[in-house]
Order: structure tokens, then C-alpha cells, then sequence
């Protein structure tokens, strides 16, 4: 299955970015490129909703980690929306649990990020 | 009388696009050889950990070799082989070069090592005068 990779931008500054398929060595690149091009948009606080991905591999870990380096050279943001255990196995085998902010929804992220404010 | 051992081997050229077929045909032939449900997961997944490591190596240092993975379907295990044609190459090295396209978007962590040892039931990483090769083994129950 290929990977679809869609985002909107809400009205608090929020870039929601909608993941959907398999992110593998294969197709991992279109999500990188995606994040990539957002940053140089001047998109800083991203949140990727996981919710619809079937497979994650490290090259998608990879890939995120990258997308998180590049916002917080920008004093941005790199969250998750992940509720799918066998998702967040891989966060916890890798530790990647203690770098990502992973929330059950999209609606429950912002809320986060409100009272951050 | 020994038990007997189905072998299903498959070779592929090092390509990013064929692990997703590597991890579809291993996932297949655990399921036969009787892995349970719950376990299929961590065998696609580790199996497409090691077949990625594998293809990054071949890209840098003989794209023209294949990468090679046995099944192996034994009494109470269940077997995968992961080889490389990369001699004395680190397994846990970072990519040389220009050719670091797949471990940069790996951002050199190494994170795939770290997935196949929490999900392999058993994991063994040798490496030989002519390549890599990652073994990993899961709890099979024959009916």
C-alpha cells in the first residue's frame, strides 16, 4: 500500500499532518520530504496523526527524529497522535516514548498545547 | 527420527521496494509454520528490519549482489536468515560516504538493531569474511 500524506493547518498554528499506509525504507522518504518542506514553509509545530498507519519501521522512526531536530532548531514542535499498540511498541523498544509527546487524538494534542501556553 | 525442516528461500535485488515483499513472504510462512497470531507482527517487523540493513549495505557496496533470506520451519522454531554479501562489514556501523542516502534517513541511530533485538525471540549478528548474517528465531506449535 503506498503512503498517502495529507496536512491542514488549524487555527491555533497547529499543523495537523494525516498519515496513512505503510512507512517503510521505501516510503519513508515521501514522508520526510513532506515534513522537510513544511519546515521550510515556516511550519514549525507539527503534530502527525498515526491513527491510519499499518506498518512503522526504524527508517520511519529515522525520519521522524529528523522532523524533530528540525523544529526545535525553530523552537517548534513535533508531536504524535498514536493510540495503536503495535505502533507504540516500536516507541517504547527504541525509547522514543521519552522524546515524542504522544497523545490519543488529535483534539486531545491541542488541548495539551493550550494549556502550555 | 530428526524433525523435518521446510526451507522457503528468497533472493531479492537490493532495492527498498522489495522489503515490504520480503516481510509479506516471511510473515506468510511463519503463519504456516504455525507462529502465532499475537507473534506475526514482530516477525514482519523484524524481518523488514534486517532485509532494510541488508539492501542499505548492498546499495553501498555491490547493488548488483541480492540480498538472500531463509525460512526455515522447524519442530518448535521458527527460523529467518538475513544475508548479506558485504565482507567484514560492521553491522552496526553508520554509512560511509556519499552513498548514505537510506542511513541518513535512518539519522544514523541505528534504531533498526534496537528493534530487532526487542521483538527476535532469539537474535544472532555475525559477521564473516563474505557478509553479514542476522539471525532470528520465534516459538513455532505444530498442530
Amino acid at each position: 500500500m503506498d503512503l498517502k500524506v495529507n496536512d491542514y493547518t488549524t487555527d491555533d498554528d497547529l499543523t495537523v499532518i494525516n498519515v496513512e499506509g505503510e512507512i517503510d525504507v521505501y516510503t519513508a522518504p515521501k514522508l520526510r520530504e513532506k515534513l522537510i518542506d513544511l519546515v521550510n514553509k515556516g511550519k514549525y509545530h507539527l503534530l502527525v496523526d498515526m491513527e491510519k498507519v499499518e506498518f512503522l519501521d526504524s527508517t520511519g522512526l529515522g525520519v521522524l527524529v529528523g522532523g524533530l531536530k528540525r523544529v526545535r532548531a525553530h523552537d517548534g514542535s513535533l508531536e504524535l497522535v498514536c493510540t495503536q499498540e503495535r505502533i507504540l511498541k516500536i516507541f517504547r523498544i527504541t525509547g522514543l516514548t521519552k522524546v515524542f509527546g504522544i497523545f490519543d487524538s488529535v483534539d486531545d494534542a491541542r488541548e495539551h498545547r493550550k494549556k502550555q501556553k | 527420527m530428526a524433525p523435518e525442516i521446510a526451507t522457503v528461500e528468497l533472493t531479492f535485488s537490493p532495492l527498498p521496494v522489495h522489503v515490504r515483499t520480503a516481510r509479506l513472504v516471511a510473515t506468510a510462512v511463519a503463519r504456516r509454520g504455525g507462529v502465532e497470531e499475537t507473534l506475526l507482527d514482530e516477525v514482519r517487523l523484524a524481518v523488514g528490519e534486517a532485509c532494510s540493513r541488508a539492501v542499505e549495505a548492498h546499495q553501498q557496496q555491490c547493488p548488483a549482489e541480492p540480498v538472500r533470506v531463509a525460512l526455515r520451519d522447524g519442530a518448535d522454531r521458527f527460523q529467518v536468515v538475513v544475508s548479506d554479501r558485504v565482507p567484514n562489514d560492521d553491522p552496526a556501523g553508520t554509512a560511509r560516504g556519499e552513498l548514505a542516502e537510506l542511513a541518513e534517513l535512518n539519522g544514523d541511530l541505528n534504531l533498526g538493531f534496537a528493534v530487532i533485538a526487542g521483538l527476535a525471540d532469539d537474535v544472532d549478528i555475525s559477521s564473516t569474511p563474505s557478509g553479514v548474517e542476522i539471525t532470528m528465531s520465534w516459538p513455532a506449535k505444530k498442530d
